[in-house]
């Protein structure tokens, strides 16, 4: 363990309560992460995958406590996000921001782009001086690649791309150490969705930002990531450099997501559908492997023993029994378009 | 691919120009559509949302809302213009010959029905005239017995045709368990079966033309590449023309034959899949192909298509690429480039590939 880890997640479990009957009793919980453990490098951009209900959002909104977590911690350099009391939570909140997926909903659509970003600054006691704030919030809007004119405009009167580049402003006009971005392309156009991509490493680079990227996209998050994390209802299944993840994934689960995706070559030969069945219920999670009933490879030991997340690897942790026995062969992808001259 | 004119086509298009009007102004969403369809190909349509490939799709099966207005252009569609036709003989039409399923399934199903009500009713707009008159599917007559052989058919009888051909169709979709199913609601089924349910219900009619409209966009990564390796099978039992229509460039190579690129209301480009990934002629092409992050790519620096797509109320003139496009001169804004085949099978519109030939 290297002492560079910037945040610590131990053991996390954020379950939401289902209640039922008059008495409206808790009868059951949704388990939306259960146990989940990792942790992210300064500097670095760690990547969260996984498909729709497998918690990566949840594990973002609990270590930011949008949502409050049932157990676990989650170490912000050591101290304890989770025990901190709520209203002392503003300065930790100054350092860790969130970008949004919808641009279109998590923009105050009656207020001008400079009075959002002075709104965050000083809200947050980042930036106080009025003078300061202006001056910062033109640097800002320049830094993401709009202009001085921008600033005096109201959210409607900009595209999709333009709208998540002032939310990408709006996250770093606290001047913060760490930003969650949750699906911030997913509803972009391909052509805008590389223009902010590109973006948000410059960004990265220029203020020493830690990420953490969540996305359903694997190829997205190839791009974006220097390590992820792949999520099947509430675990964790593996994580690992983002190239060994690609290259050489280990558990059965991720092999499978990664040969799921389509590729945009006609050569490549096509495969067959890696998995039948669909996602179960999170409400009624399978026993075991949480991954058993859709799994391949699945024996007796997996129904019955839930696998722990292990390291199998100088930085790669695996949650399947088998994981060193399985050999599976290496996903199917698309080669790299060469620029045409 | 074989030549143009060799084989049969189901659907031309031309000079399609359909303007919505909307309390900002006048958008001029489609600007001259030139588009073929082949009988029996699967046909992808691409492009970034408000590109007007959904809305090439709505015009073709008539289903344009109340704002729209069709400025120009044809689409002849077995000797006949489709937009000749009135709202009733269209009713006809996508009764019988044309089928479109679309993104969201929920919103497509009734929510109080059961799938086999729902399923069965389609059936029977399709076939119970014939089934009345005697005619029945090939594929279940000996599972009903001989009583078929009587000229009259009671109401209950059928009643059980329209049940087994249910039951085939959904069987067609590889749905287990069909019996179970036709008596399912909706709410019951997750997102993949609802989708297979839409595409069971769209093949049962035995359309000559399926348009499938963004069908995988809602689904999760694994159960998409189900859904995808469902079209890839399908497509050797029948013979009907299927339209995908995608923002995604890898659906589209994993299920199609030909491809038409589309960029704010005009077909940009149009060729085989082979020929468009391995030659885009397009700069517009070339700039989405090179914008998809892929998953070998490692991470280096994404190629994007500078500015974003224009607002079609006031459209950039002649050739709407022109703002964006790295070649882009003089003549990209006066004159619009018309969709020519630059080599067989393969065509583009852009003055790039005019230069040199005078005019």
């Amino acid at each position: 363990m290297s002492d560079n880890q910037y945040l610590k997640v131990e053991g996390l479990k954020t379950w939401f309560p289902v209640t039922g009957g008059i008495l409206g009793r808790v009868h059951s919980y949704v388990k939306a992460v259960d146990g989940v453990s990792f942790h992210i490098d300064k500097g670095e951009s760690f990547g969260l995958v996984g498909e729709s209900g497998s918690g990566k959002t949840t594990i973002a909104r609990s270590i930011l406590r949008l949502v409050e977590p049932t157990a676990g911690q989650v170490l912000l350099e050591g101290t304890d996000v989770l025990k901190i009391k709520r209203r002392n939570l503003k300065p930790i909140r100054r350092r860790m921001q969130i970008i949004f997926q919808d641009p279109y909903a998590s923009l105050d659509p009656r207020q001008t782009v400079r009075s959002m970003l002075v709104e965050a600054m000083r809200a947050s006691g980042a930036v106080m001086d009025l003078g300061e704030a202006y001056a910062r919030a033109l640097y800002l809007i320049g830094a993401v690649g709009l202009n001085e004119d921008h600033l005096f405009r109201y959210p409607h009167e900009f595209s999709g791309g333009q709208r998540q580049r002032i939310a990408v402003a709006r996250a770093l006009a606290t001047n913060p150490e760490f930003v969650v971005l949750d699906e911030p392309t997913s509803f972009l156009d391909v052509s805008v969705q590389a223009q902010v991509l590109n973006l948000l490493k410059a960004l990265q680079q220029e203020f020493k930002l830690t990420f953490l990227f969540i996305t359903h996209n694997l190829s997205v998050i190839r791009y974006m990531s220097d390590r992820v994390g792949v999520m099947y209802l509430g675990k964790m299944m593996e994580v690992a450099d983002a190239e060994e993840l690609y290259n050489a994934p280990e558990h059965p689960y991720t092999h499978a997501l990664i040969n799921s995706i389509p590729i945009p070559d006609p050569a490549v030969a096509k495969r067959r559908a890696p998995l039948a069945g669909e996602v179960p219920s999170i409400t009624n999670v399978p026993v075991g492997c949480v991954f058993h009933t859709r799994c391949p490879y699945a024996t007796q030991k997996c129904t019955d023993e839930e696998p722990l997340l292990k390291q199998t690897g100088e930085r790669h942790w695996t949650a399947c029994h088998f994981a060193k026995e399985l050999n599976l062969p290496p996903p199917v992808t698309a080669k790299r378009r060469t620029q045409p001259s | 691919m074989e030549k143009e004119g060799t084989q049969q086509m189901l659907l031309e298009i031309q000079d399609l120009r359909v303007n919505f009007t909307t309390y900002a102004g006048k958008v001029q969403v489609l600007n001259g559509v030139d588009l073929k369809l082949r009988e029996g190909e699967i046909f992808g349509l691409v492009g970034e949302s408000g590109c007007g490939k959904s809305v090439t799709a709505l015009t073709i099966a008539g289903l344009l809302p109340e704002n729209s207005e069709i400025v120009s252009g044809e689409i002849m569609f077995a000797g006949d213009d489709l937009l000749k036709k009135s709202s009733n003989q269209m009713r006809e039409i996508r009764a019988m010959r044309v089928a479109m399923i679309f993104q969201d399934p929920m919103t497509f199903l009734n929510p109080v029905l059961t799938v086999g009500t729902q399923l069965t009713e389609s059936i029977d707009v399709r076939y119970g005239k014939a089934i009345s008159q005697g005619w029945r599917p090939p594929e279940i007559g000996e599972a009903l017995g001989a009583t078929s052989a009587s000229k009259r058919v009671g109401r209950r009888e059928k009643k059980k045709i329209l049940y087994h051909m249910g039951i085939q169709a959904l069987k067609r979709v590889r749905l287990p368990d069909a019996e179970r199913l036709m008596k399912s609601f909706p709410h019951e089924l997750s997102g993949g079966m609802r989708q297979r349910v839409m595409i069971a219900m769209a093949l049962a009619r035995n359309p000559d033309l399926l348009i499938a409209d963004e069908i995988t966009t809602a689904l999760d990564v694994t159960i998409q590449a189900q859904i995808l390796e469902l079209l890839r099978v399908l497509r050797g039992e029948l013979k009907s023309t299927i339209v995908v229509i995608t923002h995604d460039l890898g659906v589209v190579a994993e299920v199609c034959d030909r491809i038409g690129v589309m960029y704010a209301g005009d077909v940009v480009e149009v060729a085989t899949v082979e020929d468009l990934f391995a030659k885009p002629m397009h700069p517009y092409t070339q700039g989405l192909l090179h914008a998809i992050p892929i998953v070998t790519g490692g991470n280096e620096r994404l190629e994007s298509v500078k500015g974003t797509v224009p607002d079609l109320i006031h459209p950039p003139p002649a050739c709407r690429f022109n703002p964006r496009c790295p070649h882009a001169w003089d003549l990209c804004s006066q004159k619009k480039p018309e969709l020519l085949a630059e080599s067989p099978g393969h065509f583009v519109a852009c003055h790039l590939y005019t230069k040199g030939k005078g005019s």
